[in-house]
């Protein structure tokens, strides 16, 4: 992560998340998507294509990865990068899931 | 007494055991070792429960330290003694029985203790848990009774309990909270087949279930409640639903403790003199539900303790291995999606085969074992090993054995269909005629078998399947032509896939990606759509639509614009609107403050601009004046056109008005390939645009004229006659016919008039102008689909359904992030 984490955030629980979807987190003026897997793991980018904006948090979720609703980049759940011939990179945060919770890593 | 050192134990399970024989070994007369267990008895192979409570071994059997081993190695146990003080400063412990003893060195094994959802009823008599020995007996002894058991978690332990229960003659049914089977072993391919397998055993299986209430008479189980409201009776509730390190007994003692008794690498707790071991344990962040790394633990305190101080746990991979006669299944280390995870997936569907392994630099990382897991274990030696399988990748999945083996057949899933499946939908011919023409009639091409048996003689979709066939009969001789693939997860095109579905009575996205060979785990954003489609448009009464593989529009019920907010478009039945409806629609936009309203080209008006948080609440306000959702996002009927007709026009001939009205609250609800549109003129002047669209009625004095095949959009097309009919209701007969013969048919994404040109034009007039039959059957089914799909979606969703795509998960405050 390029970003020091100075806060680990509790959002919510891995179930109020559906799995292969997303749900959104406000961050003071950042809209951050936090997306489950079909093997429950949890990542969390800005919910921002890095085309034109688009808000991932609508996409399909598949593997690793989502499509984004609006014209259909995939981009990595993992890193945020575009997948592909297309270029470009989202925002990622960190996400620890202890128990049953989710915790999302806040920079300062 | 000697002067040796003493080591006093807490807790005689699987893993002090082992630590026993390791210290025995290295050094027997180190200490005199006196043991606490609060269970009455012995240590036993805790794993070997199962085949207990089946029946299958005797506690006898699975002893594994008997009284006279304890005789033997000089060691004090006190059977059925828990500790519950230790006085760290004194050194001594004490059991609830009144004994103590001193130490030197204290070795605390606790183990874990099942969790119990604190559901109402959950302390009546009948609900149990599956640890011990006196859970089994008890099991066992409720089982010679018969009736009904539920077990409530579909982990491990409970799927074990519910195998258990089975063979001891209960009927059993196992609800589960998430959507598949071990979820945490096991990717959803995996638990799909897991779950087919159980239901083969003739156990129930639920997924997707949350317990409400344990339902109780006199204190006794007498059934379980789910959140939907389902109610099952039961005279035993079994909950497995997970573990929790028994780390009281620390924590009263103020030892470093977290979910787990925290511990060091060298083992110890926050205290020098104290060891932790086996599941109660919490190692770097883990604490461990299986043997494999409890032994591990063992062998290191057995080393520390006779002072080899460099001896450290480093952490384990765990693999697990499902023990229930018949069922094959193995899974190790971490099988999840990352963006530098890299997966490798086999699957033969006729023999029940899944496998899946995940490389990471050309490492092995995790695999899934289904049906054949011989391998798990070398597989499971190159992970732990962190061997570079770059060299031998090709061939990874077929095994450690493999040296000859061909690469997989493409046509085994035709080869594997019986005799009687049926290949041509339209013309109901089956596999075995089609074989058995091609051998008596020497037949070498698809134009011969088309003549000869009808196979793919009408609407073409079943033309790849049909090839297969002649390849399987003929061999190699035969060249199957170019197939295009539904996308990069399969060879199969759509219309293979959609005649498979059918053919082999595929109902979920699961069983087809099992069945079918996917070459992905979990598909992606091209082919579940269509999947989803499919099945629901084949199975409406049976399948459960996947929310998470449809496109956002159909998830929100609303079209999402460019900036994020979405338009809403209410049904204006037939283009007709009422003062009523302006004025609720005019209230909703000031209230709302939505940005823009339009009227669109489908004749009704759209506001643009709404907070994705607000569409319900705009929903509820339309709907109290009776709006319901226009589709203007959907695979299915969208708007009817239709021109102001008989009712005002100086040249209309019949009610275009009344009969579009009539066609829309027929026909929407299900759902398409694409998108659908009508269109009904009172007069070839034609001012409802009817002939560009997808199905049109030009109403003329002697009747009315049907139309088909219109385009206007990316491409331009006029429509086709279809031909003339009498009624309204004969109008509404023939066209609901139509939509439904393109619903069984028509690729997803294709609109009607490529699939109609795809069939021949004359093709669906033969099929359904000219044969009544025919018709009325294709009438049928989509009149039953509409019982499963013609529900206001809006409606549902102010009522409270997925309420979670409308909200956010949190919204943080500045002053979290400190
Ligand atoms: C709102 C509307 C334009 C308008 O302001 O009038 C419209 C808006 C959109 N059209 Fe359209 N179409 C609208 C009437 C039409 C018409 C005219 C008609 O229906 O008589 C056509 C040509 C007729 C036809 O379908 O053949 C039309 C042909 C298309 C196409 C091309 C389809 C094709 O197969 O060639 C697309 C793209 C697609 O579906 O993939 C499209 C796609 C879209 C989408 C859904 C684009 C998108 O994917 O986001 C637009 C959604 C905007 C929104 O959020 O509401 N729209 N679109 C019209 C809504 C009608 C309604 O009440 O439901
Ligand atoms: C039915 C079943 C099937 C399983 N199958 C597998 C499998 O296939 N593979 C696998 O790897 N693992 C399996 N496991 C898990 C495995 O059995 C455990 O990981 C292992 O037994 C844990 O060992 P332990 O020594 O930490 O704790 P335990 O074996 O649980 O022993 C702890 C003991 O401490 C006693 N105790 C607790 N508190 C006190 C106290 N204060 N004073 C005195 N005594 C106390 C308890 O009564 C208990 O006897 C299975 C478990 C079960 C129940
Ligand atoms: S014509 Fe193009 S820009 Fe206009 S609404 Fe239709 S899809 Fe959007
Ligand atoms: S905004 Fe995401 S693909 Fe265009």
């Amino acid at each position: 992560m390029n970003n020091q984490i100075d806060a680990w955030v509790q959002v919510g629980e891995v179930n109020d998340i559906p799995v292969r979807g997303a749900r959104c987190v406000q961050h003071e003026d950042t809209t951050i998507a936090l997306f489950r897997s079909a093997t429950d793991e949890i990542f969390a980018l800005e919910d921002r294509c890095p085309h034109k904006k688009g808000p991932l948090s609508q996409g399909i979720v598949h593997d690793d990865c989502v499509t984004c609703p609006l014209h259909n980049w995939v981009i990595s759940l993992k890193s945020g990068e575009a997948q592909g011939a297309d270029s470009g990179k989202t925002r990622s945060y960190p996400v620890k899931v202890v128990g049953k919770d989710v915790l999302l890593g806040l920079p300062q | 007494m000697s002067n040796k050192q003493k080591l006093v134990v807490v807790g005689n399970g699987m893993a002090p055991g082992r630590m026993l024989e390791h210290l025995f070994e290295l050094d027997a007369s180190a200490y005199d070792v006196t043991i606490f267990n609060a269970e009455p008895r012995v240590n036993y192979n805790r794993l070997m429960l199962s085949p207990v409570l089946s029946g299958e071994k005797q506690y006898e059997d699975i002893i594994t330290h008997d009284d006279a081993w304890y005789e033997s190695h000089g060691v004090t146990l006190h059977k059925q003694s828990k500790i519950t003080q230790i006085d760290r400063s004194a050194k001594c412990v004490e059991s609830d029985t009144g004994i103590k003893a001193d130490y030197d060195k204290l070795v605390i094994a606790t183990g874990s203790s099942p969790f119990i959802i604190p559901l109402p009823g959950h302390d009546a008599e009948g609900v149990l848990t599956y640890r011990d020995l006196d859970d089994v007996e008890t099991m066992i002894k409720t089982a010679n009774e018969g009736g009904h058991a539920i077990v409530i978690g579909g982990g491990l332990l409970g799927l074990e309990a519910a195998a258990g229960l089975r063979a001891q003659g209960m009927d059993v049914t196992v609800v589960h909270l998430a959507s598949t089977l071990m979820e945490r072993q096991l990717d959803a391919p995996a638990g799909y087949l897991l779950e087919q397998a159980f239901e083969d055993l003739g156990i129930s299986v639920v997924t997707g279930a949350n317990t409400k209430t344990i339902l109780t008479e006199n204190n006794h189980v007498v059934g379980v409640e789910l959140e939907d409201g389902t109610v099952f009776d039961a005279r035993m509730v079994v909950m497995a639903v997970g573990i929790r390190p028994s780390s009281e007994l620390a924590k009263s003692i103020d030892l470093e403790t977290n979910r787990g008794i925290v511990v060091t690498d060298s083992m110890h707790t926050s205290d020098e003199a104290i060891f932790a071991l086996g599941e109660c344990a919490e190692h770097r962040g883990m604490c461990y539900g299986l043997v494999a790394p409890l032994y591990d633990m063992a062998k290191v305190i057995a080393k520390q303790l006779v002072g080899d101080t460099t001896a450290q746990y480093t952490g384990s991979s765990t693999a697990t291995k499902l023990k229930v006669t018949g069922i094959d299944l193995y899974s190790a280390g971490d099988f999840s999606d990352a963006a530098d995870h890299e997966e490798l997936v086999l699957r033969d569907g006729s023999a029940g085969v899944y496998k899946k392994i995940v490389l990471k630099d050309n490492k092995i990382v995790g695999t899934v074992l289904y049906g054949d897991t011989n391998d798990g274990p070398w597989y499971f030696d190159l992970l732990k090993k962190a061997e570079d399988v770059s060299e031998f990748r090709d061939t990874l999945l077929y095994g450690q054995a493999y040296q000859t083996g061909d690469a997989p057949d493409p046509t085994a899933a035709v080869a594997a269909l019986p005799d009687d499946a049926e290949i041509c939908g339209c013309n109901g011919v089956c596999k075995g005629k089609i074989v058995s023409e091609i051998s008596a009639l020497k037949l070498t091409n698809l134009d011969d078998v088309r003549a000869h048996t009808k196979a793919s003689a009408s609407c073409g979709s079943c033309t790849g399947l049909v090839e297969q066939v002649l390849k399987l009969t003929l061999g190699d001789s035969y060249q199957v032509g170019a197939v295009v693939p539904m996308c990069g997860c399969t060879d199969l095109g759509h219309a293979d896939v959609r005649q498979l579905i059918k053919s082999k009575g595929l109902k979920s996205i699961p069983q087809v990606m099992q069945e079918l060979e996917w070459k992905t785990s979990c598909g992606c954003a091209k082919c579940r759509p269509a999947l989803n489609y499919y099945l629901v448009s084949d199975w409406p009464e049976e399948y459960a639509d996947d929310y998470q593989s449809r496109f956002i529009n159909e998830r929100a019920h609303a079209n999402i614009q460019k900036d994020g907010t979405y338009s809403v478009v209410p049904r204006m039945w037939g283009g007709m609107t009422s003062s009523k409806e302006l004025r609720a629609i005019a209230d909703v936009v000031d209230k709302y403050d939505i940005p823009s309203v339009k009227v669109t080209g489908g004749q009704r008006i759209d506001m643009l601009g709404v907070k994705k948080e607000d569409l319900p609440l705009v929903w509820k306000d339309l709907g109290k004046v009776g709006f319901v959702s226009g589709h203007a996002y959907a695979k299915g009927l969208r708007t009817v056109k239709t021109c102001v007709g008989t009712d005002w026009c100086r040249f209309g001939t019949q009610d275009s008005t009344g009969l579009g009205i009539k066609l829309e609250k027929f026909l929407w609800g299900s759902w398409t390939p694409a998108k659908v549109k009508l269109g009904v003129s009172g007069c070839p002047r034609n001012c409802a645009e009817a002939t560009c669209k997808d199905v049109g009625v030009i109403c003329v004095d002697s009747g009315y004229e049907i139309h088909f095949a219109g385009a206007a959009g990316l491409d331009i097309k006029g429509t086709e006659v279809y031909g003339l009919v009498k009624t309204e209701e004969e109008v509404i007969e023939h066209i609901t016919a139509l939509i439904q013969m393109y619903r069984e048919q028509g690729h997803y994404l294709e609109r009607i008039y490529k699939w109609a040109k795809r069939i021949g034009y004359d093709e669906v007039r033969r099929q359904l102008f000219d044969d009544a039959e025919r018709r009325k059957a294709y009438y049928d089914n989509f009149v039953h689909s509409q019982r499963f799909a013609q529900v206001d979606p809006w409606s549902e969703r102010v009522s409270g359904k997925d309420k979670h795509e409308f909200n956010p998960m949190a919204v943080l405050k500045m002053e979290v992030a400190v």
